[in-house]
């Protein structure tokens, strides 16, 4: 029964995953005071991808058609730990952030891959640029999450979450700051603006566009797609993790309904803050963007700071 | 596990310290001087604001005075007073190049960890959880002493000067619970005139050398030119 | 009592006064007897404690022993001295067109404004208001060393405004944790920052927070002293400002620095029971001591040259009253007299010189006794005294340190009389041209008054010989507070 549940969760997962970028959209479009696509226009692009033929360059080696199929089953492995909409679910007792984080790479070590299979010279660009911005988000990350870590002594996202629910509101600085490193982690990771823009094809600021640019059809689909699910992955860990209530413990009807319930809202408000910031902020350089990603860094190191110096009794 | 066992008031007392401590590091991010100021201003008013909070918790109103008054003075009237001399003297589009900003970061978070590795022996001292916060007010103050000495606009020196004060306030309220009254305002008076003193100041400097770059403040050397 | 009252409010009457006055000639001479008002009441002050003991006023606000009373009464002498010099220099700074009615009118304020800085520093029995004192003097000094708004003078007041606000911000952390200590001995008083009270119940302030305290209020403090490595702004202030503003700097703002440092330092001694601060402040004093005393060899500057003598003097005060042992204790503050007298006299005799000579450059100065012997004299005889040379007092006080030195700390004598070696030739090598050299063209005699120098001279000549019976006592008694023993 758990294990079904956690399935079935997963599924739900991915399935929303679009649903999620869909929604980013119109509330973008909003705010630039356009008229906005449909909530399911993501599904449609996704079906149109699906139904049409691939074209795969001469050049291309098995990594380039592996990289789609590998970086999609990493994504939806990692879907799989989060907990969203319940905890204490059996896939809980591997729900690691390090596993997690672990998962990322490695989708993002075979996307880099396929982007220089080809040699082309956008793919190489787009690859190296992926592996830094990559290279400087992860300490970061990996900063933040020790800090939630010694809070909740332990680094088990479902163990933490349940924490932080036993522990009601409590005003960690520790937190705010590990949350607003992560948030940055998080905008760097998932391509959005102000690090990358997942709209553009201008060459010279293209970062994952560049590595993805020989893909088509059905590969390109998977692509987007798991780029969607890791959009909502860091959504997820950030509303889960900071403000869990809500969150189903036990798997009666009533509380996963009233779980899935107030993740729709939750990510819905944190989706509208980062539609804000993406058209409140310009893109920057790709110069800058390791002042970005020093600052989450900067955010995540004093939150870990903060919790030695501040919220422990000496 | 402590900070569980505190009131939410306290809680946001130990919030505003890390706020406070972030809008140092942000002032020693900025390169424009109007942001800086701007900054600064919000570091007065989170300060402010505390103080209000250390008041009601604690249970002394005379830190509402306090508070009343750093509120005035270092939230509004000096931030104002540089903004408008800022704009008088034409820097707001002047922009500082920071020689590595992520560097100058990262030594402001060693000086936290040293005020952290310094102040121990007297947070030891106290049950009061609160008191962990004399660790963060020590880490302003240099903080404020490292962005005078990684500036060279005499702006930026002086808002690095009264951050090092707002530190110093700080830790008069969270360990003292605030200075007799009669020695904070004679520290508000101090800090007042110092302000004023400032701004005459400025105008001194430009006239003198044509621009409030303080490195070509380099007349008097012990060498012989 | 009402002698501390009249202390400070003679000051602050003056510095409303003299805000008003427009005529400049005129505001000197008021200036003059607001001082020697001030000297009175400092006399009268200084029989009251004799005779009675320590004063408190009735708020607890205000204290006065034998240590600080004699400080005063330094105080106010030699701000009265230096101002009957003021009047006339001043009067011929504006003749030659440096300043200007206007600036000679905030000069006179000031110099009010400073003393009575100085008095609160000395008599307040508050630490945070004497925190807030000190931090006032560097508000009132700061617009004088830029007085002629050269640019050079303009930097030396921006890196004295910097330096010395930054340097104090340390002791008001020190304060704030000298408070702390207090109120976890007995809860949240009023009365927790008064230093009485701190230094009745210094053996229950907890040590660790002393000890943090102490480095922050040596550092602060420290600044003021110019002890090395916080002293940059110190030559800089002394060179550029104008020249009785040098004299007083020196003569009197840097002892009340010290006096700060040592008023802690007898809080903090009470507290740990063991010789750290002393050993702190012996350090520093030592260094600023060698590193001023090799410095003066470099200067071209003749305000320069004698404000690294100052630093030099100052950090071996520091170390004496490090040392703490009575005798260190006696021979620091009769250091700090004889150093007090002797060069704010040498600071007036190099103002006259270097208006005579139209220019502060050592090399440009020469010739002094022939043009003018007063000056050359005046300056040749401050110099000799100021070097430690016997019969004058600073020999006296010197001896007094090696003496004691040798007797607590054997192995670092040699060291104290290298850097007396060093000192004095640095400062030979340069007054000695000065004096006797060849006397530039065009070089004529100014109108000068020398009597101030020649009183300070006098008396730190007769200290050298002789020290008075009422002064002998009056510095047991300090030495005795400070150090908790009599000297022999």
């Amino acid at each position: 029964m758990a294990w079904l549940l956690a399935l079935l969760q997963t599924l739900l997962f991915i399935a929303s995953a679009p649903l999620l970028a869909g929604w980013l959209k119109k509330v973008k479009c909003r705010l630039q005071n356009r008229r906005a696509p449909s909530l399911f226009q993501p599904y449609r692009d996704l079906r149109k991808l699906w139904r049409k033929e691939p074209i795969v360059a001469h050049p291309a080696s098995w990594i380039f058609k592996a990289a789609p199929y590998i970086v999609l089953s990493t994504t939806v492995l990692a879907a799989s730990i989060v907990p969203l909409i319940a905890v204490n679910l059996p896939t809980a007792k591997i729900a690691d952030v390090v596993v997690l984080i672990g998962f990322f790479a490695l989708g993002r070590f075979f996307l880099a891959l396929a982007g220089m299979d080809i040699g082309t010279a956008f793919g190489g660009m787009g690859s190296s640029r992926e592996m830094t911005v990559s290279a400087l988000a992860e300490p970061a990350m990996l900063m933040a999450v020790f800090t939630l870590a010694m809070s909740a002594s332990t680094t088990n996202l479902s163990v933490a979450m349940n924490y932080v629910l036993h522990t009601g509101l409590v005003l960690r600085p520790s937190f705010v700051f590990a949350m607003l490193g992560m948030m940055l982690v998080a905008v760097a990771e998932t391509g959005r603006i102000p690090v990358d823009n997942p709209t553009t094809h201008l060459e010279l600021t293209m970062i994952h566009e560049a590595m993805i640019l020989e893909y088509s059809g059905r590969y390109l689909g998977m692509i987007e797609w798991a780029s969607q699910i890791k959009l909502m992955l860091y959504g997820v860990l950030i509303v889960n993790i900071f403000f869990p209530w809500g969150i189903a413990q036990n798997f009666s009807p009533e509380a996963l309904g009233f779980g899935a319930l107030a993740l729709t809202l939750k990510l819905a408000a944190l989706t509208v803050v980062l539609g804000l910031s993406e058209v409140l902020f310009a893109k920057m350089r790709i110069f800058r963007v390791q002042e970005f990603l020093s600052f989450a860094y900067l955010l995540s190191l004093l939150g870990m700071l903060s919790h030695i110096i501040l919220e422990v009794r000496h | 596990m402590a900070i569980t066992e505190l009131s939410h008031y306290q809680q946001a007392i130990l919030l505003l310290a890390s706020l406070i401590v972030l809008t140092s590091f942000l002032m020693l991010g900025q390169s424009r001087l109007l942001r800086l100021v701007f900054i600064f201003a919000v570091q007065g008013i989170l300060l402010a604001i505390t103080t209000a909070l250390a008041a009601d918790v604690l249970d002394s109103p005379h830190l509402y005075i306090s508070a009343l008054l750093t509120l005035t003075l270092k939230g509004i009237f000096i931030p104002i007073m540089l903004q408008r001399l800022v704009l008088n003297m034409g820097l707001h589009r002047d922009m500082e190049t920071l020689p590595n900003p992520a560097r100058v970061m990262m030594g402001g978070t060693g000086l936290v960890v040293f005020s952290y590795y310094v102040c121990l022996p007297i947070v030891k001292l106290s049950p009061l959880i609160t008191l962990n916060t004399i660790a963060i007010s020590m880490a302003v103050v240099l903080l404020g002493m490292l962005l005078m000495i990684t500036r060279r606009q005499a702006v930026a020196h002086v808002v690095g000067f009264m951050s090092i004060e707002n530190g110093l306030f700080f830790a008069a309220v969270v360990s003292t619970y605030g200075m007799p009254m009669v020695v904070e305002l004679g520290i508000a008076f101090d800090v007042l005139v110092a302000a004023v003193l400032f701004g005459v100041f400025f105008f001194h400097i430009r006239s003198s050398i044509d621009s409030l770059d303080v490195d070509q403040l380099n007349r008097l050397n012990e060498v012989e030119k | 009592m009402i002698a501390v009252y009249l202390l400070l409010l003679i000051p602050l009457a003056g510095m409303l006064f003299l805000s008003r006055v427009r005529d400049s000639h005129q505001a000197g001479r008021i200036n003059i007897r607001f001082n020697s008002l001030s000297l009175v009441a400092s006399l009268w002050l200084a029989v009251d404690v004799l005779l009675e003991g320590p004063i408190l006023s009735h708020s607890q606000m205000l204290y006065i022993d034998s240590f600080n009373v004699y400080l005063i009464a330094l105080t106010a002498f030699v701000g009265l001295t230096t101002s009957i010099f003021s009047g006339p220099y001043m009067a011929h700074e504006q003749e030659l067109g440096k300043v200007g009615k206007k600036r000679l009118r905030l000069y006179y304020t000031m110099y009010q404004g400073f003393m009575l800085a100085m008095y609160l520093v000395l008599t307040t029995n508050n630490m945070g208001v004497m925190w807030v004192a000190m931090e006032g003097a560097t508000l009132a000094t700061v617009l004088l060393v830029s007085l002629y708004r050269t640019p050079e003078s303009v930097e030396a007041a921006w890196k004295y405004f910097i330096l010395c606000g930054v340097g104090i911000a340390q002791a008001l952390f020190g304060t704030v944790l000298l408070y702390f200590a207090a109120e976890q001995v007995h809860g949240i008083q009023e009365t927790a920052l008064l230093w009485t009270v701190l230094h009745e119940h210094a053996s229950s302030l907890n040590p660790g927070v002393m000890s943090i305290a102490f480095v922050f209020l040596l550092v602060g403090y420290g600044t003021k002293i110019g002890l090395v490595p916080l002293h940059n702004w110190l030559p800089d202030a002394h060179s550029e400002g104008p020249t009785p503003m040098s004299a007083i700097l020196s003569g009197l703002l840097l002892n009340d620095a010290l006096y700060a440092v040592v008023r802690c330092k007898m809080l903090v001694d009470g507290s740990l029971g063991n010789h750290q601060a002393g050993n702190l402040m012996m350090g520093f004093g030592l260094l600023s001591f060698l590193v001023a005393a090799l410095f003066l060899h470099r200067q071209t500057d003749i305000k320069r040259l004698f404000s690294y003598s100052s630093i030099e003097h100052m950090g071996l005060m520091t170390f004496a009253f490090g040392i703490g042992s009575p005798w260190a204790t006696f021979a620091a503050l009769f250091h700090m007299t004889t150093h007090s007298l002797t060069k704010s006299a040498i600071f007036v005799t190099v103002g006259y010189a270097s208006q005579l000579a139209k220019t502060q450059r050592i090399e440009k100065i020469r010739g002094l006794i022939r043009t003018q012997p007063s000056i050359g004299w005046g300056l040749l005889i401050g110099t000799i005294a100021i070097a430690g040379f016997p019969p004058f007092g600073v020999f006296a006080s010197e001896f007094l340190v090696l003496v004691a030195t040798m007797n607590d700390y054997p192995w670092l004598t040699p060291l104290l009389l290298i850097g007396i070696g060093i000192a004095f030739a640095g400062l030979f090598r340069h007054i000695q041209p000065i004096v006797y050299g060849d006397v530039p063209e065009g070089q004529t005699a100014i109108r000068a008054n020398m009597l101030p120098v020649m009183i300070h001279l006098g008396i730190v000549l007769f200290l050298g010989l002789a020290i008075p019976a009422f002064l002998g006592n009056w510095f047991n008694q300090a030495t005795l507070l400070i150090s908790g023993k009599l000297p022999l």
